[in-house]
């Protein structure tokens, strides 16, 4: 069922390539993370868009195989 | 799927501040329903809740309703204002706040 923070990783950036993504495993169970994903591609766009554009690039994966992913995002400073 | 789509606009618009979650503000199912719900308390804004657990149409239903794949989920306004994470920031950033206080006024 769990998801490897690599494999979140590599899934976030390969729909958004300029992404840094920092991912922590909170509990060490491999199953309660949080990322902090930094983006160009969030300018201009809606906290709930951006977040939207990081739930699609895990490909339905989120609230199923996924269930716990504290997430921020950011615009590149 | 339209019926309960139907059910939802009506539950958004009916109720200025509502938030879909696991449990009940009393008895939480999940920790980030009751991130959510220790939020809403500390703004001292009335809220709605829907517990998601006692109704499986609306549980699936609002993920597509709002293109949003985790539960909690808020509305303010008819509006989805993001779930518990976006909440937080939006705490965080005094933003929630405000939004909360036209509600207030308003009503």
């Amino acid at each position: 069922m769990a998801m490897a923070a690599d494999q979140i990783e590599a899934m976030i950036r390969a729909a958004l390539p300029d992404a840094e993504v920092a991912i922590t495993d909170l509990a060490g169970d491999g199953d309660h993370y949080s990322a902090h994903v930094v983006s160009a591609a969030f300018a201009g766009k809606s906290r709930v868009a951006q977040h939207q554009l990081v739930y699609k690039a895990l490909g339905g994966r989120m609230g199923g195989e996924l269930h716990a992913l504290q997430l921020t995002t950011a615009v590149p400073t | 799927m339209s019926d309960t789509n139907a059910r939802l606009t009506e539950i958004v618009n009916a109720n200025d501040v509502v938030l879909f979650m696991k449990g009940t503000p009393l008895f939480p199912q999940c920790g980030f329903s009751s991130r959510a719900i220790a939020i809403l308390d500390h703004l001292g804004v009335e809220y709605a809740s829907v517990d998601v657990l006692q109704d499986m149409e609306i549980r699936q239903g609002i993920k597509a309703f709002s293109d949003w794949p985790t539960i909690p989920q808020l509305y303010v306004k008819g509006e989805f204002v993001g779930g518990s994470d976006i909440m937080m920031e939006m705490f965080e950033a005094g933003e929630l706040q405000a939004l909360v206080a036209e509600v207030k006024q308003a009503g």
